[in-house]
């Protein structure tokens, strides 16, 4: 079995700073990190090569620095890794990037593709299903469970209030939910191996797709503006009868210039 | 001269912080005030291969090298004295000695299981007349048959009560003196091997320090390491190595107590402002800085030398008597500059400085390793 776990290389941190005048983030003096959600992913599949004859490809696409990403993939005990990384898919908005991991994917036999449910660089969460849709193959995302059966994939999907119990046929894509499992540590020896083993690297020239699908070119999203999350308040809470509350609420609204 | 760590130990180093803050500093405290062995941690030491890292992967180990095995004890000791000298004790002076010394058999047999982590090693040289002249043990070896008989006991075992396999030396011919020493593989649970005391301690109080008792201990003769009446150059050859797990560890502790006061004199405020703001705070923490490079420099150093040169005693000796007592110094300090926080159990620099003596005592006190160093320098 053939288990392709696509993983990025992340700031490390869940608060990136934005530039307040460019609106973009602030990436000097952060470390890179592997997406939390992605390493679940990669304990999936480490978990099932653990008790199935599995072999554990890794694949990111990126700067040449995301190589760190596969080495410490493969330190976990992934077995083989690619780096995708050219000049012409910089730039690559969720759909450019999705084209390209799909195209480089399908030069790998697989059986079952996982990736993690977002970046928290981005939290589009759109990257794993767009895989999905390029390569035709169904898509199961936000998976807290996965079970592999003679062919087939059980998987507990979590959706707000409930979970689904969804079954698909192999091959198929599954995007992982970052508080699925606990990530295993490298060992020592892995990291040794890791250092030792090749990464094979993917450029243009090595996927087959339209250079008008790829990097900026291939990007139709075009960021307006960029904000951190943040909180709404506690607001307030008032015990008032029914004809008391409607005419504080008219006035609140009033107040507001909503009606 | 390159002083970067490579990409990959940079990357062990990551591993060793992440599991050190994540597995071991929660319980630190705890075991200590209680004087617990943390099994929990071994058993996790041993998943992710903590237990054999310089050890070849034909005898179980991780195949990694010196300088890999002495981050992974730096770092732990950085939150936890007494988990990193069970790495070290384990891995300096039982995995290394049967590595050097053991014949295939007694590598299949006891090192696989040590350097995969599913047994834990001791070494037992320490007696009570027998501490830094180690020449005068007093525990005998008779050889009867195809069996060794040892009668004596052993004190300061580090590991005492939780190993499965020590290295124990004893006198098989005492006409000879140090050439009459012989060393020997003894598993737990050979009949007439028992436990005596265990040692209260000031500090590393999870570990488990016993007394070991032999008697009419038989054990095979096939369990004799290296020849007859080399023990004590085994002995001698193998604390050379333990020394810069020792040292490693001394600069775990000093390093930890540091992050911790680096951290406390920005938040701590006297006189209207905080206490880093003083030139006595940033003096004393320059100079600590400084000591605690210095000793990082001749750790690593003599970690490389172990692997690259056939002698490495002196560089392991000037890196063990330095840590250690930039160790001693620098959470002395620290505690100073915590105040009266400082000396109490809620503030971590107090059970540093307790972890940090012993680094000064054993494995050869300070004093020895001077003797090492001078008669080196001397000779």
């Amino acid at each position: 079995m053939n288990i392709v776990v696509c993983i990025k290389q992340v700031p490390d941190t869940t608060e990136v700073k934005l530039d307040p005048k460019t609106g973009t983030l602030i990436r000097e003096g952060i470390p890179s990190i592997m997406n939390p959600d992605d390493k679940a992913a990669l304990e999936a599949a480490l978990t099932i090569k653990d008790n199935f004859n599995a072999t554990v490809h890794v694949i990111t696409m990126g700067p040449t620095q995301a190589e760190a990403v596969l080495r410490e993939a493969l330190a976990m005990g992934a077995d083989k890794a690619y780096l995708l990384t050219d000049k012409a898919f910089s730039g690559a908005d969720t759909l450019a990037t999705s084209t390209t991991l799909a195209a480089a994917i399908r030069k790998i036999d697989f059986d079952l593709i996982l990736a993690g449910r977002q970046a928290i660089d981005g939290d589009t969460a759109q990257v794993g299903p767009q895989i999905a849709e390029h390569l035709g193959i169904p898509n199961i995302s936000y998976a807290e469970e996965i079970e592999i059966t003679d062919g087939e994939v059980s998987v507990k999907r979590w959706y707000e209030d409930r979970y689904h119990l969804v079954k698909a046929k192999l091959p198929c894509l599954i995007t992982v939910l970052g508080e699925m499992n606990t990530p295993r540590y490298m060992t020592p020896g892995g990291i040794f191996d890791a250092f030792d083993k090749e990464i094979t690297v993917w450029t243009r020239s090595d996927v087959e797709v339209d250079d008008s699908s790829i990097g900026l070119k291939g990007s139709p999203t075009r960021v307006v503006a960029s904000y951190p999350k943040s909180l709404k308040g506690a607001g307030e809470k008032k015990v008032l009868d029914t004809e008391e509350a409607v005419e504080y609420l008219l006035g609140k609204l009033r107040e507001r210039g909503i009606i | 001269m390159d002083f970067t760590l490579s990409k990959k130990h940079s990357m062990a180093q990551t591993l060793f912080r992440e599991f050190a803050e994540k597995e071991v500093k929660p319980i630190a405290a705890e075991i200590d005030e209680t004087e617990r062995f943390p099994s929990e941690t071994v058993a996790k030491l041993k998943k992710y291969g903590f237990l054999g890292i310089p050890v070849p992967k034909e005898f179980g180990g991780q195949g990694c090298d010196t300088l890999t095995y002495i981050m992974c004890v730096e770092e732990l000791g950085k939150v936890c004295g007494t988990t990193s000298v069970i790495v070290s004790a384990h891995t300096s002076l039982a995995c290394e000695p049967i590595l050097k010394f053991g014949t295939p058999e007694q590598k299949e047999k006891y090192l696989v299981p040590l350097a995969n982590g599913t047994h834990l090693g001791a070494f037992a040289l320490t007696e009570a007349g027998a501490g830094t002249d180690a020449g005068s043990q007093q525990t005998k070896a008779v050889l009867d048959g195809d069996e060794y008989v040892l009668n004596g006991s052993k004190i300061f075992i580090t590991n005492g009560k939780e190993a499965d396999t020590y290295i124990v030396f004893a006198m098989t011919d005492k006409s000879k003196g140090t050439h009459g020493i012989s060393a020997f593989i003894v598993e737990k649970d050979t009949p007439g091997f028992s436990f005596g005391t265990k040692e209260k301690k000031m500090g590393i109080r999870g570990s488990s320090t016993y007394e070991l008792i032999f008697r009419d201990c038989r054990i095979p003769k096939a369990n004799l390491l290296g020849q007859e009446g080399k023990g004590f150059g085994i002995a001698m050859q193998t604390l050379d190595g333990g020394r810069i797990g020792i040292a490693a560890q001394a600069l775990g502790i000093a390093e930890g107590a540091f992050e911790r006061t680096v951290a406390y004199v920005k938040e701590r405020k006297q006189f209207g402002k905080p206490i880093a703001a003083f030139q006595n705070t940033q003096f004393v923490l320059a100079d600590l800085a400084t000591k605690i490079e210095a000793a990082k420099m001749l750790v690593y150093k003599a970690a490389i030398a172990k692997d690259t040169q056939k002698r490495f005693s002196t560089e392991a000796a000037m890196a063990k008597l330095f840590a250690a007592e930039t160790a001693m110094e620098v959470t002395s300090k620290c505690i100073q500059l915590h105040g009266g926080y400082g000396y109490t159990r809620d503030y971590e620099v107090e059970r540093m400085m307790r972890d940090a003596k012993i680094t000064e005592i054993y494995e050869g006190t300070s004093e020895v390793q001077r003797m090492v160093i001078s008669g080196a320098v001397l000779k």
